[in-house]
């Protein structure tokens, strides 16, 4: 096993609303190696990106402990805490709304740089911006363009540079390629993992397209109603789903593959509330094999074989 | 054209659209939407318009109910022909009663779609009177009858939208279409703002519907997957022109055009994890201009000087299968899918 650079425990996150607690993330525990990168999938609203930006403290979490480097983030204060946003990186979902569209390239590029005063002579701050540019593609000639001008593959190239500007050691990648055509997210996609090896990244990757996570990362964590529901290595998870959740996510990606035709695990209903939610496996309503022990108590992650967690009390081995 | 000539029984024609091209003008510049596009969907087909950001999906299946907006839409040709009749032919009224009766849409995002203020029974019953004239309380019994056919209890007919989760409200978008049991049906992307689950449901229910009801489908989508899943026809759209079309299976398993080739490279293989993913170099090419040679040029691994100067000519290569790309003829040439 090679360097943990990042452990997270038992992280909670909850949000107060006016009908009660909206547990969005909820005791949900994981390691990640240095280098490597941590795919966390499901449906929306079941705290995929809550989770990344709680270990960002973009979110305070409510409870539970982040560990980079062996250093617990979340008590870190004033310029403990500025020191560590270097390291620690996000790339936003949407490449349309995360730029403020009165900046130029040029600008938004610069601005992580001087803000960090990780440089301060005019002409060294004009070199590393002209290298971050070539760094992830931008052509010189857009130095002085405005976001608007650029399509969303660009625009997302931005904020990559943006996040590589102060060289960080791990980066969460909140949906970065779902806002954008096929075509284009291929690109992106190949540039985040040539960055990764050139600069030697780790990686959060967030998303709801399995076979895009199937293809970037190295684990893969599933999330269901705010808890962890089965994690395991990317080839292992695709090849033996044991959570009956996992198995009905999996079984619902449409293969453009003629050739493979798989049974459909069709679930019933919809995902359920997050606010107060019942002490219980929170997927039983849905689930095809859900029995007494499932509606009355939560199951617990465990490891059923090298590196492949469930939690589930009948996982389908 | 052999296009034309190949389908001798016009019955089993239901849509038919003949050389559509469409402009949109304003002050700045013209935009090329659409580029003289023929395609024709089958009785109790379901077709597959596949293409990215801009491609004219939408603009193209908007002119079907005569919907594009006049500015700044301009329709510079075309003809479009419903069960046999020139939908720019007909009056307002009998647009209106075509509209949702023989041909009726699903919208992409279901959160926008719906009226807020209005109960989904009411907004289903809406549709019901307009089209079959019946009273108040028969259309709002007959809109409970559709909720329940997508799979929604009749009991939550005086819920309003708010109520509903995405899913929900796309089959409340759905039900409506269905209401009056169309025989086209146009689908803009109707699974895009839904989380893969209940995709699948939804699309488990398309299916179930297409057999119920006899409709034909247009489905504009961008996910290749959901095309395989419930289409039997496909066109790739381009810059507002069509580059490949025909059956599912020619086009997937025989693929002819570059850029239906690039479209597959550039998705993860879900056999095999390590093999690179291959983009489609470059941009899709700016709307505003109008091109000499094949649009697809600029992006195209293949394109040759002749290429960039000379317009691809639609080929019949059998009579399931169109393409439009200049170098087909080529004796040896061929393109690699990976």
């Amino acid at each position: 096993m090679g360097e943990v650079l990042l452990e997270v425990k038992d992280l909670k996150k909850y949000f107060e609303t006016p009908k009660g607690l909206l547990h969005a993330v909820d005791g949900v525990s994981f390691t990640i190696e240095k280098g490597k990168t941590l795919g966390i999938v499901g449906e929306s609203g079941c705290g995929k990106s809550t989770t990344g930006r709680a270990i960002l403290r973009l979110h305070e979490p409510t409870s539970g402990q982040v560990l980079f480097q062996g250093k617990d983030v979340t008590k870190f204060k004033g310029k403990e805490l500025r020191e560590m946003r270097k390291d620690m990186q996000i790339i936003f979902q949407d490449p349309y709304s995360s730029l403020d569209p009165r900046m130029t390239v040029n600008q938004l590029i610069r601005e992580p740089i001087v803000t960090n005063k990780l440089l301060t002579d005019k002409n060294d701050i004009e070199k590393r911006v002209l290298e971050l540019m070539e760094t992830v593609g931008l052509a010189e000639r857009l130095y002085n363009t405005y976001p608007h001008e650029l399509d969303g593959g660009r625009r997302q190239r931005i904020g990559i540079a943006r996040a590589l500007a102060v060289n960080p050691k791990f980066i969460v990648c909140d949906e970065p390629v779902s806002a954008l055509d096929v075509s284009i997210q291929a690109q992106v996609l190949n540039l985040l993992k040539e960055l990764q090896q050139k600069l030697d990244l780790t990686y959060i990757f967030i998303t709801h397209n399995l076979s895009v996570v199937y293809y970037f990362a190295d684990d893969i964590a599933v999330m269901y109603l705010g808890e962890l529901v089965e994690k395991a290595p990317a080839e292992e998870l695709f090849a033996h789903p044991v959570h009956p959740y996992t198995q009905a996510l999996l079984s619902a990606i449409p293969n453009p593959d003629l050739d493979v035709k798989k049974e459909r695990i069709l679930l019933k209903g919809e995902i359920s509330s997050p606010i107060n939610p019942p002490d219980r496996c929170r997927f039983a309503k849905r689930c095809n094999y859900a029995c007494e022990d499932c509606m009355s108590k939560a199951p617990k992650l465990v490891e059923i074989s090298p590196n492949h967690f469930v939690s589930c009390h009948h996982p389908l081995v | 054209m052999k296009h034309n000539e190949k389908i001798d029984n016009a019955e089993d024609i239901v849509l038919d659209i003949q050389d559509l091209a469409i402009r949109y003008v304003t002050d700045d510049a013209t935009t090329y939407a659409v580029n003289h596009i023929n395609l024709r969907l089958k009785r109790q087909g379901t077709l597959g318009l596949v293409g990215e950001t801009g491609a004219g999906k939408t603009t193209t299946v908007l002119s079907i109910l005569n919907l594009i907006p006049d500015p700044p839409g301009v329709i510079d040709s075309g003809k479009i022909l419903v069960n046999g009749r020139d939908v720019h032919k007909l009056s307002p009224k009998e647009l209106s009663e075509m509209r949702g009766k023989e041909v009726a849409m699903i919208f992409q995002d279901p959160m926008t779609s719906l009226n807020p203020v209005m109960t989904v029974g009411d907004q289903i019953a809406e549709s019901i009177m307009l089209h079959e004239g019946l009273s108040k309380q028969d259309a709002y019994k007959k809109a409970k009858e559709t909720l329940e056919t997508v799979g929604i209890s009749g009991e939550r007919a005086g819920d309003y939208p708010h109520q509903f989760s995405g899913g929900m409200k796309q089959r409340v978008v759905i039900a409506i279409a269905l209401a009056c049991h169309p025989n086209i049906l146009i689908a803009d992307e109707p699974t895009t703002a839904l989380d893969v689950t209940i995709q699948a449901q939804v699309l488990e229910l398309m299916k179930k519907l297409k057999e119920d009801y006899k409709t034909s489908t247009i489905m504009i989508t961008h996910d290749l997957g959901i095309v395989a899943e419930i289409c039997d026809e496909v066109a790739v759209m381009y810059a507002g022109q069509i580059v490949e079309q025909g059956t599912l299976r020619e086009v997937f398993k025989n693929t002819k055009h570059p850029y239906t080739e690039g479209l597959f490279n550039s998705l993860p293989n879900m056999n095999d994890r390590n093999s690179k993913l291959t983009p489609i170099r470059g941009l899709t090419p700016d709307p505003t201009i109008i091109y000499p040679g094949c649009t697809f040029a600029e992006r195209c691994p293949y394109a040759t000087e002749r290429c960039h100067t000379e317009k691809p000519q639609q080929k019949w290569i059998n009579e399931n299968h169109m393409v439009a790309c200049g170098r087909y003829d080529e004796p040896d040439f061929h393109i690699e899918r990976r």
